[in-house]
């Protein structure tokens, strides 16, 4: 597989970590009400979709960003490549 | 019709007139005391061991597409009872135990074959846990025998022992590990249950289930809508989807598993043999072709097909284990979606829906658990207790912290 990188062009794949969804960026309030069951969600629980999968790949042999991939899990086609970083910030994460 | 010698004997005096199909093809009835969703191996020997041991009537098997299709028939057959921990070692032994009686019981030829099983090790360190794990497998009933380097160079002389990353010191021992031919045992099973009245209704696809008031009614299919008492749901590789069906998100993520296998070579490998530490592992079929593997891919996939950096990857811990192996031509190489749980053990549980019950999250280890499985998951779907071998297998470990981490890595990529 080729992630298209948003800095750094077309790398193979084989330069990257995989982590898993990409939901994984919304870690839980752990001083919130509930926090115990929300983390043991976050923790253990998946969506783990059959087609569109949002997903943190880590570009270890690279430039050690963060990216969040838009892949399919049957095809293995990428539709889209974000750095995490931009997609955490837009989701109010880290302002 | 029971399969036997003297049965072999009177169809070949009568012209072979007298074969008839191993299991029917019947149409799905409007309603059943239990469906089992899925047609591999853990789904049928759920099947047969609810008719068989726990005497119940009005079963159906489910499968979207051909029994034997999936992992049952993707699998590298190997059978095996070496594990460490208490929630998972006297599951496997019994597993074993029903493995060497299987044959006779369901009266069908798996080619169970009992060549033995090594796992290599090449630090102090590591022989000191192979030697805990094998003192924990004889404490819980299995055998198990530590070997020294002389020991498996006289099994196989073509090793490289003196690997600079990884010299050979020893192995771990099971001899009643082996193999089983794999499909027989989905066609052995299938057979069984079917001469019991279970119908196996393939190219059946579970679309949805119909829940009301927190009880399952049954399951909607691409032949119709199905009732029943209870569901039973064992479809590893797609258990996200289906138990979707039911609004429930499972601590389990797909991966893709490969597999291969070598042209036909003459007898060099006469049992199992794995090197973790190279991720490798390699036994030979009894047509020679040397079936092997190593990792998972490493990312969430349903594509039942991996990627080439895998294969590399595999090849690369084949030569620097046996560096004769290079001679040998890859004949086949294929994929199967594992049901990779986050503490790397299975689920056989009640959900906190009536009458929906789950068997999934085997990971990659799901075969040699199949006669185990299906028995533990019948008598859950019988009794609603576990069965005494699979009490471990809870949804609430995880919430709990009771996990059983055999070897802490779970679903984690980047931990194998």
């Amino acid at each position: 597989m080729i992630i298209n990188h948003p800095l750094l062009g077309p790398r193979d794949s084989q330069e990257f970590v995989y982590l898993g969804d990409a939901a994984l960026i919304r870690r839980p309030d752990g001083m919130a009400d509930g926090a115990l069951d929300k983390f043991i969600d976050y923790t253990y629980l998946r969506d783990n979709p059959a087609g569109q999968h949002r997903e943190l790949w880590y570009h270890e042999q690279g430039d050690r960003s963060w990216l969040v991939v838009t892949r399919n899990t049957v095809s293995h086609e990428i539709t889209a490549v974000e750095l995490a970083r931009d997609v955490a910030r837009t989701e109010g994460r880290s302002k | 019709m029971r399969y036997s010698g003297f049965r072999v004997i009177a169809e070949a005096l009568t012209g072979h007139k007298g074969w008839k199909p191993a299991w029917r093809d019947p149409a799905p009835q409007a309603a059943y005391d239990y469906i089992i969703v899925g047609g591999g191996g853990h789904g049928l020997a759920t099947a047969y061991y609810l008719a068989k041991e726990f005497k119940q009537a009005r079963i159906a098997v489910l499968e979207k597409g051909w029994i034997g299709g999936g992992n049952v028939g993707r699998n590298t057959t190997i059978v095996r009872s070496n594990y460490l921990l208490d929630g998972n070692q006297p599951f496997y032994e019994f597993s074993m135990k029903l493995w060497e009686g299987l044959e006779q019981d369901f009266n069908y030829n798996a080619m169970v074959s009992q060549r033995g099983i090594i796992n290599l090790f090449h630090t102090d360190a590591q022989r000191d846990a192979y030697t805990r794990r094998g003192n924990a497998m004889i404490m819980h009933g299995a055998d198990a025998e530590l070997l020294t380097k002389d020991q498996v160079r006289q099994m196989y002389p073509f090793l490289n022992f003196d690997n600079a990353r990884f010299p050979i010191k020893g192995a771990l021992a099971q001899r009643r590990g082996g193999t089983v031919r794999h499909d027989a045992v989905a066609w052995g099973y299938a057979r069984g249950a079917d001469m019991r009245g279970v119908d196996i209704i393939q190219n059946c696809e579970v679309l949805g289930m119909k829940i009301e008031n927190g009880r399952v009614l049954g399951v909607e299919t691409s032949r119709g809508f199905i009732g029943a008492k209870k569901v039973g749901v064992a479809v590893a590789g797609s258990s996200s989807k289906v138990m979707a069906h039911a609004g429930m998100r499972l601590p389990i993520e797909s991966h893709v598993l490969q597999a291969f296998v070598s042209e036909g070579l003459k007898p060099l490998i006469d049992g199992v043999m794995t090197y973790g530490a190279g991720h490798f592992y390699v036994s030979q079929s009894d047509k020679g072709g040397l079936v092997f593997g190593g990792d998972i891919d490493g990312y969430n996939s349903y594509a039942q097909r991996g990627n080439l950096p895998v294969v590399e990857d595999v090849a690369e811990g084949g030569m620097s284990l046996m560096p004769m192996i290079g001679r040998a031509r890859l004949l086949r190489m294929w994929g199967g979606i594992m049901d990779m749980s986050m503490d790397g053990s299975p689920i056989i549980d009640k959900t906190h829906i009536d009458g929906l019950y789950f068997n999934g999250g085997w990971c990659y280890g799901g075969f040699k658990a199949t006669p185990a499985s299906g028995f533990a998951f019948a008598h859950l779907l019988a009794k609603d207790t576990p069965h005494s071998t699979a009490t471990a297998y809870r949804f609430d470990r995880f919430a709990k912290g009771l996990m059983i981490d055999e070897k802490g890595q779970g679903a984690q990529p980047n931990l194998h």
